[in-house]
């Protein structure tokens, strides 16, 4: 039986997993680079470090990465392990709203910097 | 429809129960379940790691208990485990971009890989321990 809706999504999400993934890898990079050149050595310059503007927005994208990359990862283990429907739609939605309320709260902690 | 001489063959005992005890899993298919393993517990700790994050930038006293947060066994420990989780679900990802990219997807290529991934994340896991005790 064909499935006659969501015809591209999975694809679409394939990719996105991978894009995703090589933006948060290279993001791991510079910050262990940093790292290394002692950005974590005081309170002022770890600020100053996520404060600094591109930084700032591209911790942003690190998180938005995360949040998505992280609903296709738990989403395709919710459908390969949890076959009744109720069950599966529930714990679906608890992700997506797990994953809402934090990229919220990390807009909420860059913003202030 | 008469049945497939396999099935009809008197010396195979069909149906075949497979063992799973005495089942090995190739060693990649290792990495390939750590990776899930991975994470899916560094997306349980998503929370305790935002909370971290943001009191190390709320403010001068936030980053100071934060740092003293992090060097408590009981919390040290764990997140220790997860830089494990991280580092693990980094090598293997890029493992699974090259076969993406039909890289080393022969059956020797993805075993030496998959080696690699264990070596590679087992290796950069010990020295991160190595530098948090302060051997180098």
């Amino acid at each position: 039986m064909r499935t006659t809706t969501g015809a591209h999504y999975g694809l679409r999400d394939w990719i996105a997993q991978r894009i995703t993934a090589v933006f948060m890898a290279v993001f791991t990079l510079v910050v262990i680079v940093a790292l290394f050149t002692g950005v974590a050595e005081s309170a002022e310059r770890w600020r100053a470090f996520f404060g600094f503007g591109p930084m700032r927005f591209l911790s942003f994208l690190f998180a938005m990465s995360l949040c998505y990359h992280a609903w296709i990862g738990i989403r395709d283990i919710w459908m390969d392990y949890i076959k009744p429907v109720w069950i599966r739609l529930t714990l679906h939605s608890l992700t997506l709203l797990a994953l809402f309320g934090y990229a919220g709260w990390c807009i909420e902690i860059l913003w202030r910097l | 429809m008469a049945a497939p001489r396999s099935i009809q063959s008197p010396n195979k005992q069909r149906p075949k129960f497979l063992t799973l005890t005495a089942i090995r899993l190739p060693l990649a298919g290792v990495v390939s379940i750590m990776h899930r393993i991975s994470g899916s517990i560094l997306f349980l700790a998503l929370p305790a790691l935002i909370a971290l994050f943001g009191l190390s930038l709320e403010s001068p006293a936030g980053f100071e208990r934060a740092g003293n947060l992090v060097k408590q066994p009981m919390i040290g420990i764990p997140l220790f485990g997860l830089a494990w989780a991280y580092i693990h679900h980094f090598c293997a990802g890029i493992r699974f971009l090259l076969l993406d990219m039909h890289i080393g997807l022969d059956k020797d290529g993805a075993r030496r890989s998959a080696v690699g991934v264990l070596v590679v994340s087992l290796t950069l896991t010990s020295l991160l321990a190595l530098k948090l005790l302060g051997v180098f």
